[in-house]
């Protein structure tokens, strides 16, 4: 049997498990390409037609110590017959190139009982008495608590055809795994072709070498087949991750300047604009530092189109005082904050959603900006477009949170068409009348045009000091309270334009799922299983976070209980000092309880991990139990 | 009247800018404060090189210095303690065809804004940037600055500065990319007007320190110069200052310099008694990062379309 026969050639000999979705991980330790394998196997399957949820397993350390659980690298892709929305629970099956760095997933991530494990078997006779020893042990664990555990010779294979397996088993691991969910081994060899199209022919055959060899492999010596068939109709589809999202959008919005500072998880979407941004004649400029990139950009944005900058938790920190000026001094600025682990470094590698609150009230003084998170990836491409459009229009900083889910996650969505309106307008240069107000402000709305540099009789002096309409230094008391007032309109004028929200299941019930960003896909697949045995749940999703869309207080009344699910930290009721009067709260729940004077609870974790539907699943089943006994 | 009709005008041949068109609100300067001359240089600058008000940015930080922009006719940017030089470069990246000055204080470019000053050298854009050195901190009342000559008392050091003064021009030539350094005092405005001159022509980042009076809080600090012109040394070359015949009057002490001799410009930063005025250091080559990072081509939406399909067709997973 060769690998050119495609899917199913053997299929008749092996049991074949017809399944809705699975998840697979494959681990190993930094450096081994274990990422770059998961998401050649993603494509490939979205290219089938699967739906697909990539989640990329990240060490802190760029080389973690060799054969830790600590250190533990790689990537979990959740295959489905449907769309799949979120990371999934379980691992259905696992590859991993060396004991130790499965053992790293064992704890973190939960495997299903009886779980498949591809486990690379060049430890078990290894020199070094105590690796072989560490094997020996990890794999009679494995064996004993059920998994089904299938040695492999990844790298005694693998020296077949290349000199150094670290770098060519991770094609050998793809070859295997289109073996066992037969996926389309043409797809795969195309796919290698891309991934190698900047080196040599050579190494472009000898991975495909790889690809083959563990696909025979996997046909000779693995009697499972999954089948998780493809939909039909999905249309055309791209297939990018959450900061490639952003980079593009950041292309399509017209914006010509985008500022930043290295920090992760943010940066992988500079890298991939400083690739693409000048074919659109866009400039990334790297600064020294955070501030330095707020300040760039917000020079950029006043002498010309709305900027960018892209940073994380530490970098707004920074950047604070910079977007309190664009605030004061109406200048647009769009600002992403790929959100990590706080406060301080934190978890730079992790997930979380801490930062809400300091998005809404983080700058000294009364300085109104707007807050928006996309919940898919989809929402990282167009929320940059909309982001623009809305600072331009409103003359204040806009804030996109994604954050470190959003980042290195992968999933397909329909391929947006161009639209010319996405794009910034060319800055206005027509001459003005003479002592025209640079802040000739709305009283209703405490909208006004902005003057560019450039523009004949409009020369003013833009200060962060509280100013008049002709943005003169305030000298009197009232001119600061007039300021303030119309700054803050702006948002009340901007969110009577805003839609309600709409419910994700019955318009009410006992329980109200609230959640905001990534955590949407997990929120509605665990409200989808609860609701398929009857429960009464529903789910509101913000992508607004200020100003907050008109009719929420409303909806929330309709409801027994209000749960916001979020990845941030707040206080347990469980822990001895902790009372109803001391009680710190989630980001979302203060917000709410603040706004609508509901009694908001809220459902968090901060370990760094996207939140499964399973979990959520749990706590919906144990709150409906209490508020509707049996 | 006197045969002419009411009406009657001097065609100056299109727009003629004269000194009003660069001035906007009466300074709020202490009266003697150094600001105002530096102010009125400027304005005679902008008018002379005809400089439309409209394309001409000043952006200034947070001190006394920075409220120059309040005071130009042209369009202006008064912004952060420290921030002025990455929001000048910002205004500049995407429009070379704006003049941009910086105004910014010993504390504010030395200090709060050490990172930026420093890579800003680096950086190389086109701009002028004035550092006006005062030697205190004004605005917040009389603290020691990063220039406070050791021993002078100030309400943060009232036993006087423990330290030594950072000798900025020193610094800025010890960068890489350096490109223009000049040394002046602004009680001599025909050497600061010529080297701000110098600075407007010279194509990148130039640097100009202006040495300022501050009568509120440091009345006799410059004393010395101001009594003594042996005290001050005039660096003299075609590309540099040029001194009239009645200012060599005055200020006999003077020196040949060649401007684009970089360690003999280190020599001249280390000199501290006399005083080395006019310009130090000139090197037209050195790349311009708002020319090396310009725009390269009109962008249509036909070219932004296919520039973002080019993107969607590799992350194309199209049903086969």
């Amino acid at each position: 049997m060769t690998p050119d026969a495609g899917p199913n050639g053997t299929a008749a000999e092996r049991k074949v498990l017809t399944l809705k979705q699975h998840v697979v991980e494959i681990v190993s330790d930094s450096g081994e390409g274990a990422q770059k394998a998961g998401q050649a196997f993603g494509t490939i399957s979205a290219k089938m037609g699967n739906g697909i949820w990539t989640v990329e397993i990240i060490p802190a350390e760029i080389q973690p110590p060799p054969r830790s659980p600590a250190g533990a690298s790689g990537i979990r892709v959740r295959i489905g017959s449907k769309p799949v929305t979120n990371m999934g629970d379980e691992v259905d099956l696992i590859v991993a190139f060396n004991e130790q760095a499965l053992l790293g997933r064992l704890d973190l991530a939960r495997f299903k009982p009886g779980a498949t494990i591809l486990l690379e078997n060049k430890w078990r006779d290894h020199a070094d008495p105590e690796i072989a020893t560490a094997y020996g042990t990890t794999y009679a664990r494995l064996v004993e608590e059920g998994y089904s555990v299938i040695e492999v010779p990844m790298e005694e294979i693998c020296f077949r055809y290349v000199n150094n397996p670290q770098l060519g088993k991770n094609m050998f691991v793809l070859g295997m795994l289109c073996a066992v969910y037969n996926r389309n081994v043409d797809f795969a060899r195309d796919t290698i072709r891309y991934i190698f199209r900047k080196k040599s022919q050579k190494v472009v055959d000898s991975n495909i070498s790889l690809l083959n060899a563990g696909y025979e492999w996997a046909l000779e010596h693995i009697d499972l087949s999954f089948d998780i068939p493809p939909m039909k109709d999905i249309g055309r589809q791209i297939v990018v991750n959450g900061n490639q999202a952003i980079a593009l959008g950041v292309m399509a919005s017209g914006m010509d300047v985008c500022a930043m500072y290295p920090i992760t998880p943010a940066t992988s979407a500079s890298h991939y604009l400083s690739e693409i941004f000048e074919n659109v004649g866009g400039v990334l400029h790297q600064a020294e530092d955070e501030i330095a990139a707020a300040a760039f950009a917000v020079g950029a944005s006043y002498a010309g189109k709305c900027a960018v900058t892209i940073t994380s938790g530490p970098g707004m920190s920074l950047k604070t005082e910079v977007l309190g000026l664009a605030s004061m001094a109406e200048i647009p600025l769009v600002v992403v904050n790929v959100q990590r682990g706080g406060p301080s470094t934190g978890l730079p590698t992790k997930t979380e959603q801490g930062d809400l609150l300091q998005a809404l009230f983080g700058t000294h003084g009364d300085a109104p900006k707007v807050v928006m998170a996309p919940a898919t990836i989809e929402d990282c491409f167009y929320s940059v477009i909309t982001a623009r459009r809305i600072a331009e229009a409103f003359r204040m900083p806009v804030y996109v949170l994604s954050d470190a889910n959003l980042a290195t996650g992968q999933a397909p969505f329909p391929r947006p068409e161009f639209h010319a309106e996405w794009v910034a307008p060319p800055i206005d240069q027509r001459p003005v009348e003479k002592d025209t107000k640079p802040y000739d402000w709305d009283q209703k709305t405490g909208l006004s045009p902005r003057l560019v540099p450039g523009q004949p009789g409009g020369m003013y002096a833009v200060t962060g000091l509280a100013h008049t309409d002709s943005a003169k230094v305030a000298y009197t008391p009232d001119a600061n309270q007039e300021g303030s007032r119309l700054r803050s309109l702006k948002l009340a004028a901007l969110q009577r334009t805003l839609k309600s929200p709409t419910l994700y299941g019955d318009e009410e019930g006992d329980l109200l799922i609230v959640g905001w960003g990534s955590t949407k896909g997990a929120i509605e697949e665990a409200i989808d299983r609860v609701r398929e045995d009857g429960g009464s749940v529903s789910a509101l999703h913000l992508t607004f976070l200020q100003p907050l869309a008109p009719g929420i207080g409303e909806i929330l009344k309709r409801f027994k209980r209000v749960m916001c699910v979020e990845i941030n930290y707040s206080d347990s009721l469980e822990d001895e000092l902790i009372t109803e009067e001391n009680r710190r709260y989630s980001n979302l729940s203060w917000l709410l309880r603040a706004r609508y004077l509901v009694d908001v609870q809220n459902w968090t974790n901060v370990h760094g991990q996207p939140i499964g539907p399973g979990k959520i699943e749990e706590m919906i089943r144990e709150n409906l139990a209490v508020l509707q006994p049996a | 009247m006197f045969g002419l009709h009411d009406t009657a005008t001097v065609d100056t041949g299109g727009d003629y800018y004269s000194l009003q068109d660069y001035q906007s609100a009466v300074p709020r300067w202490c009266p003697g404060c150094g600001d105002n001359t530096i102010l009125s240089s400027v304005q005679k600058l902008c008018r002379d090189e005809q400089l439309p008000p409209e394309k001409t940015v000043f952006v200034s930080g947070i001190g006394c210095s920075s409220r120059f922009p309040h005071y130009m006719g042209t369009y202006g940017f008064h912004s952060l303690h420290g921030r002025a030089l990455p929001i000048a470069q910002g205004v500049k990246i995407r429009r070379p065809d704006l003049k941009v000055f910086v105004n910014t204080g010993d504390g504010d470019c030395c200090s709060i804004g050490t990172a930026h000053w420093i890579h800003a050298i680096r950086y190389n854009f086109d701009m002028v940037v004035m550092v006006h050195d005062n030697e205190v901190y004004g605005m917040t009342k009389m603290q020691t600055s990063p220039t406070t000559p050791k021993g002078i008392k100030t309400n943060t050091t009232p036993k006087g500065a423990f330290l030594d003064p950072l000798n900025i021009l020193q610094a800025t030539l010890g960068i890489s990319n350096v490109s223009f350094v000049a040394n002046v005092v602004e009680w001599i405005p025909e050497v600061m007007y010529q080297v701000l001159q110098e600075a407007y022509h010279h194509k990148g980042f130039s640097f100009v320190r202006i040495v300022q009076r501050c009568p509120h809080f440091l009345p006799s600090i410059f004393d010395p110069l101001l009594q003594d012109p042996n005290k001050l040394l005039l660096l003299t070359d075609e590309r540099g200052l040029k001194p009239s015949d009645d200012l060599r009057k005055i200020y006999k002490n003077e020196r040949p310099h060649d401007p684009s001799d970089l360690d003999a410009a280190r020599r001249i930063a280390d000199e501290i008694d006399p005083m080395p005025i006019g310009v130090l250091y000139r090197n037209e080559d050195v790349p311009v990062y708002d020319e090396i990072r310009r725009a390269t081509r009109v962008v249509t939406h036909d070219v932004r379309r296919q520039a973002l399909d080019r993107e969607f067709d590799r992350f194309a997973v199209d049903l086969a």
